[in-house]
């Protein structure tokens, strides 16, 4: 029911979403046609009528809304002969690609590090732990992937600078999408073990002999990483939705890219495709998160 | 509601008369709490340092931070250039001086803006409850479904250049977090029984407003407040890192950071000073945010 119910909501979300980036998008001065060197107003002319643009903004959206239901997003107004869709296509796996490993490598870090300095509450281990969350949490980026090219790549050369197609090439920006999950996970996963640890059901399994592995895997984890899953659904969206500015400094060919791109050259198709593509898999993946809540907090019921 | 009923950390339940008859207040124990913190005050500091570098960038820099000066192009730094100069002939010093004014002010903007929305949207909507509470959540799902750095670089285009617009723009577009954390506030102490016992009792609402909704409510948005500060330095960089946040001529954290990248190689403090002292900055805040939230909740621990 729940689930049904929030798929249907999506509906309207996306109709909001769609409506508003139209508006918004119009609203944007300049054109798809703006360029150094001026068209004439014939070809601009032709330009119009082949993209739609000649008919008033309800008839515009309309159709795009008519089209879209079928699936198909249109064509790009600034890559000729390319549709909406395709492009995003081409950039999807990119971004998909990173996002995963990144996704992978944060929550490994981030659990492993959480829980280790749990369990060390107040020693050395636990301070280098918190020092690397902090660190991580407070470094943006660009900073980071700065300092990773100039160690990485240019001091100690194990690594390209940027580029796409190797697989050395998903290091550095992996890498650098990584940092901030796994230390925002380590955070969390620290002060909720922190918090289950010392409740009394814990107390009661050490007390009836449980052995200290099954305490820790069936009463621990199992409480503790609640709070990390309800991080878990922004952090995987913001991964999938690309990074501008990772793709940028790295010259990745991802949809992070491509959405930026996309504005500053006012290709009116590739904006709307990309925002309602992205608006589907941030809710996609807030919709999952909920789900999985119910899988293991059996307390939660929709 | 028991504040003992956790083992470790720090218990800030002080017994009345136990030292003196110190007359105690909420912010005065928070405050006492937040200066024991080191951290916290080293966060401080540093912050105090940065606002009045901010304020007085134009009295400390030594140089025009926009004046190109062609004969000392790349200069190494030295005498003359406590940081040398960028590819224009620049100061670096002087315009990392003004870009910590950038910087600070699209942080604290951004946040005045964002609370500006969210506070008021999210009290209400928790306030009232039924169908108002439903329109206006609904609401902020549609807009944080939205990608929001599509969003703030289609707003950012519609607004223009001026430096005011970049923290109208991530003010516009991130409230929707503060909105749903100061509902739930509302909705947490709307239950609670002391305010039902204050409302029983005749308590006018400005009352209760004074002495209970607020002072029992406010410390986490507070610390969102905190946190925030250093997520809109992020934007601003990544934006201005884009080409589409603070123009050109003007010195910001992230329109320094491709300028040095294009020389990393042979000038590597080109990129490496703006890129640590954002870093910095957001550790400040970063560790202020930890304080506070400690400072303010005297049942959590570490």
């Amino acid at each position: 029911m729940f689930v049904l119910r929030r798929v249907l909501w999506l509906g309207p979300v996306l109709l909001s979403v769609s409506f508003i980036t139209f508006v918004l998008m119009h609203l944007v001065p300049g054109g798809p046609w703006d360029s150094d060197k001026t068209l004439p107003p014939a070809v601009i002319e032709n330009l119009n009528r082949r993209y739609g643009l000649d008919q008033p903004y309800w008839q515009q959206y309309l159709s795009f809304l008519a089209r879209a239901l079928q699936g198909d997003l249109g064509l790009s107004f600034i890559r000729q002969n390319q549709t909406v869709s395709e492009i995003l296509l081409q950039g999807l796996p990119v971004t998909a690609s990173l996002a995963v490993l990144a996704l992978v490598l944060a929550l490994v870090t981030g659990l492993t590090l959480g829980v280790v300095a749990a369990f060390r509450q107040n020693t050395w281990v636990d301070y280098l732990c918190v020092a690397f969350a902090t660190l991580g949490a407070s470094t943006p980026s660009f900073v980071l992937g700065i300092l990773l090219v100039l160690t990485l790549a240019l001091g100690l050369k194990v690594v390209p600078t940027s580029g796409w197609g190797q697989p050395q090439h998903l290091v550095l920006p992996a890498l650098t999408l990584t940092a901030l999950p796994a230390a925002y996970i380590a955070r969390i996963t620290r002060s909720s073990m922190l918090d289950v640890i010392h409740q009394d059901y814990v107390r009661t399994a050490r007390a009836k002999g449980l052995a200290e592995q099954v305490v820790i895997l069936r009463h621990v984890l199992r409480n503790a990483l609640i709070p990390v899953l309800t991080v878990a659904g922004p952090i995987g969206a913001h991964l999938a939705a690309g990074s501008f500015v990772i793709e940028t400094l790295f010259a990745v060919p991802g949809v992070g890219r491509l959405f930026v791109q996309s504005v500053l050259a006012r290709d009116y198709g590739l904006i709307m495709g990309a925002t309602l593509f992205y608006t589907v898999i941030i809710s996609l993946a807030n919709l999952a998160v909920d789900i999985l809540y119910a899988v293991v907090d059996p307390r939660i019921r929709y | 509601m028991l504040p003992l009923s956790r083992g470790t950390g720090t218990v800030a339940l002080e017994l009345p008369g136990a030292r003196g008859r110190l007359r105690r207040g909420l912010w005065s124990d928070a405050l006492r709490r937040l200066l024991a913190n080191r951290l916290a005050v080293f966060g401080l500091a540093v912050i105090a340092l940065m606002s009045f570098i901010a304020v007085f960038a134009g009295l400390l820099a030594p140089h025009d931070p926009t004046f190109q000066d062609y004969g000392a192009v790349f200069e190494a730094p030295g005498q003359n250039h406590p940081l040398g100069t960028d590819n224009l002939g620049r100061d670096t010093f002087s315009r990392l001086l003004f870009g910590a004014r950038t910087s600070l002010t699209v942080g604290i903007f951004a946040q005045v803006i964002l609370v500006s929305i969210g506070l008021p949207l999210g009290a209400v909507a928790g306030f009232f409850g039924g169908k108002v509470d439903n329109s206006l959540m609904r609401f902020v799902d549609i807009i944080y479904a939205f990608p929001d750095l599509l969003l703030i670089i289609l707003l950012r285009s519609i607004f223009g250049g001026s430096i005011f617009m970049i923290f109208v723009a991530i003010g516009l577009v991130e409230w929707t977090g503060l909105a749903r954390l100061t509902r739930g506030q509302v909705l947490n102490l709307k239950g609670q029984d002391y305010v039902l016992a204050a409302r029983a009792m005749g308590a006018r609402w400005h009352e209760m407003l004074a002495r209970h909704l607020v002072p029992n409510g406010i410390s986490p948005i507070i610390v969102a407040m905190v946190f925030g500060i250093p997520r809109a330095i992020f934007a601003e960089a990544a934006l201005s890192y884009i080409g589409i946040g603070v123009q050109p001529p003007t010195p910001s954290g992230g329109t320094m950071g491709p300028e040095g990248y294009q020389a990393i190689l042979a000038f590597p403090h080109l990129i490496l000073s703006p890129a640590l002292a954002i870093g910095v900055t957001t550790l400040a805040f970063t560790f202020l945010g930890d304080g506070l939230r400690d400072a303010l909740d005297p049942r959590g621990y570490r």
